[in-house]
Parts: C-alpha cells; structure tokens; sequence
C-alpha cells in the first residue's frame, strides 16, 4: 500500500473521498469460468480411508458450531456447547470444535459453560444480519460482545456501500471496528450472497484484509446462496495475493450452506490447492456450520464401524 | 460404445414392439416409417423421483431369448446398483419419510388410486414389457390386471386398515389403553424376478399403504419391467424418494441395506435362502424387523391370497397409550 497513489483513492464516493488508497494494485479481475471449473475438478477428488477419516477429524476441530436464532435459549446454547466440547459422546478419539458462535445475549452463558475447555466464544455484532445501522450503534454492539466474554467478533460488512462503490465507507467501518475489538479476533462477513458478482467479493475480500480483519468469512447464513465454492476460492486467492505480498496470513471461514462431510472435503481440498497445509489449522480456517457436525459425526461412525448410520442415532444441537 | 450401439438396434428390431411400424407402408405425405432413426430407451434406477444410472458406472445385460424362444432376442444394458447407490436411495427414502407419513391417510390412498389408473392407461406397455421379459402373452395380460386391481386394492385400504389393527385395551386397573398403528420407516425389498410386475406391486404397495417408505431391488431376471413400472410410479403423484428402486444383484446390495441403521425393516421373503439368511444375520446389528419365509410361497402372488392386511401389517409398529381414566 503506497500512499503516493492517492488519486486510486479516488474509488470512494464523489462526496466522501477515501483516505486510503484502496485498490493499489487493482484488483485482478476474476475469470468467473475458471473460476467454477477449478472449483468443479477440485471437487471430484475421491478421498477415501485415513485421509477421510484425518480429514473429517480436522473439519470437526475447525468448526464454529453456531445458532442465530430468534429463539435461542441459554438451554439451548448449553447443549451445543457440551457437544461443541465433546462432538461424540464416549468417544474421545472425536476432537472439540474450534468455537461456537452466538448472539451477544448468549455470549455468557457459552462462556460459563466452555470455561477451560479451549473452546472459543463466537459472537456475531454490527447490527448482525443487516449491518444496517450507525456505526456507533455497530461499535458498541462490539464493545458490548467483547466486554460479556467474546473471544471473536464476527462483523457484517455495510453491503449497501459496498455496492453503491462507497468502499472508504466499508474500509472505515472494518477498521474502527477491528479497533473496538481489542484483543478478540475479528472475522468480516462479505454476505457474498448480496455482491453480485467474484468481482466485488474480490474487492470487498481485499477491503476486509486491508482494513485489518484477522478472518474473511462469506455469508451470514440468513441469505441464499450462503458459503460456495467457487466464492470461497475467491476469496482464498484475495488471502493467497496478500500473503504474497505481504506475508501476513489472514483466515477463512466458509459459513451457511455447508451440510455434508463431502462438501467439507471438497473445502479442505480448496484450501490446500490454493494456500497449502499452513492453512489447514483451526487457526487459520473455518467451517461456519450446525447441521454439518452431525453428518461428519455419521460418516466417521462409519469408517469406524462399517455401518452406515441413522441420523437418528445423533444429537441433534 | 461400439457393443452398446448394437444393443439399441437389437432392440429396435425386437418384435413385440415392432407390428406396428411393420404394418404401415410408406404414407402418401412421403414419410417412409422404416427409414425413421432408432430411439432406443436407456433403462435406469429410480431413485428420489429421479432416473438415475448406477454411480458405480456399471451394467449388466438382460434379454437376449429363452432356450424356448418366448422372451425378447434383444440385449440390453440395464444399471448394476452398487452399495453407493442403495446408501443413496436410503438418503431418499428417509427424506421422504416424514412427508409420507405425515399425509393423511386418505390423501396416500389416492396417491395409490391414481397409481393405478397410469398402471391403467400404460397396460400395453407394462404388457409389452412383461412378454419381453419371457412371460406368455396371455399370461402377461393377466398379471397387469392383477397388478392393476391390486394397486386399487391397497389404494382402498390405506385409510381402513387402522380400524382393523387398532384397538382400545379395557386393562385391570385405574387406566385405560389404547393401540394404534404407526409406520416401521423406511423399509428395503427384495422383489421376486417373476412375476416381475406383480411381484413388485405385492411388496411395494402394502408398505406404501402403512405409511412406510421403500427401497425396492427389483428382481434381476427381468428389471425392464421394473424399469416401466417406475414410469408409472413417476408420473401419479408420489413425492419423489417414497419409493426407490434399484436394479441390479440383490445378494449383493441387500446385505448393505441389512446393515445400514436408517433402515426400520427388511422384506426379503421372497430371496433365497442364503440371501435371507445373511439380511437377518446383518440386520442383527441395528434390530432390524426382518420379514423372510413365513410358510410363503412366490406362487402364492398371483392369487387372492397374495395381498391382504397381513401384507400391510407386517411393516406397522404398534404405540399403546396408556391414560388414566377420565381423562
């Protein structure tokens, strides 16, 4: 980022110029065909066996098991913190999640219930779903989550500016909110389900990782299309062109739509391809998920036993 | 590829579908019937309201002539299911499940009844199938009347037949109970090769009937009649994943339905000995409700005994509710 290109700053809106000099260098414009047809020969690799199994086994340490609900209960966010902490009850060989993922409300209750287990709390804030709210209703909304326990905020970005080309506004917005985080980790929401097009989820991943978010993370989970992906190796190239420039490693986290072991496979396959194995870590990447769990859960109980297994036989939350 | 073209004008040229074209010379517009392109059918599984192939890619071939020269001279490749597929026509009979059940039973018996009346309009061509398949004309005939008559049948008794198991239990106490009848889930079936179409209908429909869900292996001596009958299943109404079927080697993929803990009961009375007795050895995993030889016979399908509110009883769970009295 060289500050002598300020005239690239010249991306924001007419009325409010942007500081920084956003898009330097621009973007590379993202070949949509190409883009799907890696997506679509990554995901026909047949992984069988150990590597499942391993695979699988990894997944489950990377999710943030997650409920965003109008009516979540502390009963409710009490049981899923239990599975969070042991996934498969009896069977220790099963790790524990990466986090769970809830409303501010809840963040006490999850706290309590997963002290010392490793287990990180999740909070979603900035006016989650929408972010369609002033900033300092947004940033006390983060202040308040980090304040009841939140160990990571996961923030919406201001689709609306996004696309209206107002992406000083969005850059402002991450960054003052990455401040109001303090210590917690801060994951930005692109909701690239409302961008449009890979070229805008470009821009606004490099928006997300200029203005300081430590994860990119695609969907809210209350819009369709969620996480895909083609939108998730998107972005992973936006954190691949940044390490190279940079050598900081920013997370990912695909979230909403992610139902099936398989699927999950084919993400880790992605991340690989694209990054290598430094990013195979719950640190650096996650599935944002609740219905996965359980299907991963299945398909490990059957490379243990043999037996395909009823959904019935699983936890549900 | 070069084997597989063979086969569809093989067909083409069989003659049970070919009197007609036989029978029409060139027509005074010029268009010559003879000179038309083959269109061969591609037989596939019917899985979740879908005609599917095999995952597994692979085929095994069907027809090709009785010792006696009855059946149809051509060859065809017809999908050989894997374990893959019957996990996946599992997935859909068990997201199927609560759909079906959840109808009223009214509703599912005229989902049967318009079953039968496509069963009705597509005789010929269930018919044709059959006769293809190595039955004697007048005998295929026979068998989709039957078939037809008896997809009425349990069409009639899916909103009766609770009357006749249920019942409310005077107990020696302060209590009073009462036994209803509910579905087992889904349930897998071995269907007997012959009779190919009554067969399927036999076992098929009084499961459908209870309410439960169904992944059919049709039997492999004549799967092409399976394949028809799935047409019909196809276009009457049924949500797609109610019933399922595969074709291809029962021993070998209905070992996997045993084992697979989605499955409530296994219906595999008219396999063989051998086979049954490895489902029920399997099926010992997850307690499986296992329905082999109870003193049946094959044969006994073709008669007024092969259908009855035994067949639809034998995939019903029975819940009793036990209430204070005065409640």
């Amino acid at each position: 980022m060289s500050s002598q290109n300020s005239t690239l700053s010249r991306y924001g809106s007419s009325a409010r110029p942007a500081p920084y000099p956003l898009f330097y260098p621009p973007p590379p414009p993202v070949d949509q065909i190409a883009v799907e047809e890696r997506v679509a020969a990554l995901g026909k690799r047949s992984i069988k066996k150990g590597a499942k199994v391993a695979g699988l086994t990894l997944a489950v340490r990377m999710m943030d098991l997650t409920t965003l609900e109008g009516k979540d209960t502390p009963g409710k966010v009490r049981q899923m913190c239990a599975k969070a902490r042991t996934p498969l009850a009896g069977d220790p060989s099963v790790p524990s999640c990466a986090a769970v993922c809830v409303y501010p409300n809840l963040v006490p209750t999850a706290k309590a219930e997963l002290a010392g287990s490793g287990v990180k709390v999740a909070s979603v804030a900035t006016a989650f779903p929408s972010g369609q709210s002033p900033l300092d209703v947004k940033l006390s909304d983060v202040r308040r989550a980090v304040e009841l326990g939140a160990d990571e905020i996961d923030m919406v970005i201001d689709r609306g500016a996004m696309l209206a080309g107002d992406y000083a506004k969005v850059f402002d917005e991450i960054a003052a909110t990455k401040e109001a985080c303090g210590p917690a980790h801060l994951k930005v929401i692109l909701e690239t389900g409302e961008l449009g097009s890979y070229d805008v989820v470009r821009k606004a991943s490099e928006i997300g990782i200029a203005a300081g978010g430590d994860f990119i993370k695609t969907s809210t989970g209350k819009v369709q299309p969620a996480a895909t992906p083609a939108v998730t190796l998107v972005m992973l190239e936006a954190i691949r062109d940044h390490f190279l420039a940079t050598g900081r490693r920013i997370g990912m986290k695909p979230a909403g739509g992610v139902r099936t072991a398989k699927q999950a496979l084919h993400y880790l396959v992605l991340v690989k391809e694209t990054l290598g194995d430094a990013w195979l870590t719950p640190d650096l990447f996650r599935f944002g998920a609740s219905a996965l769990l359980n299907d991963v859960l299945m398909q490990l109980e059957k490379e243990r036993t043999g037996v395909y297994q009823a959904s019935e036989d699983f936890s549900k939350d | 590829m070069s084997s597989r073209r063979t086969t569809e004008r093989l067909e083409h040229a069989a003659p049970a579908l070919d009197t007609t074209s036989k029978a029409l010379a060139t027509t005074s517009d010029g268009f010559d019937p003879s000179a038309r392109v083959s269109v061969a059918k591609a037989y596939k599984m019917f899985v979740g309201g879908a005609f599917v192939r095999s995952e597994s890619g692979r085929y095994f071939q069907t027809g090709g002539g009785r010792a006696d020269g009855g059946a149809d001279p051509a060859v065809v490749n017809v999908p050989r299911g894997s374990r893959k597929d019957a996990r996946d026509a599992v997935v859909a009979a068990k997201g199927a499940e609560a759909g079906w059940a959840g109808r009223t039973a009214y509703n599912r018996g005229q989902i049967l009844y318009r079953l039968a009346e496509v069963m009705e309009s597509r005789r010929e061509e269930l018919r044709v199938a059959l006769v293809r398949g190595g039955a004697d004309v007048a005998a295929a005939e026979r068998e989709v009347e039957r078939a037809v008559d008896r997809a009425v049948y349990y069409a009639g008794f899916c909103d009766k037949f609770q009357a006749l198991v249920a019942s409310s239990n005077p107990v020696s106490g302060p209590h009073f109970g009462f036994s209803v009848p509910e579905p087992t889930g889904v349930v897998a079936v071995v269907a007997p090769g012959h009779p190919a179409l009554l067969g399927l209908v036999s076992t098929a429909l009084p499961i459908l009937a209870g309410g439960n869900t169904c992944v059919v292996v049709a039997g492999a001596d004549d799967p092409r009649t399976a394949v028809v009958w799935c047409e019909c299943l196809a276009t009457s109404d049924l949500p797609g994943g109610v019933v399922n079927v595969l074709t291809g080697d029962a021993a070998e993929i209905a070992p996997h339905l045993a084992k697979h803990r989605e499955v409530g009961a296994l219906d595999v009375w008219t396999a063989d000995a051998e086979l049954r007795a490895l489902c029920e050895r399997e099926g010992a995993g997850s307690v499986k409700r296992v329905r082999t030889h109870d003193g049946e016979a094959i044969e006994r399908l073709a008669g007024d005994d092969g259908q009855g509110l035994g067949f639809i009883e034998r995939f019903l769970e029975t819940k009793t509710v036990w209430h204070p009295v005065g409640v």
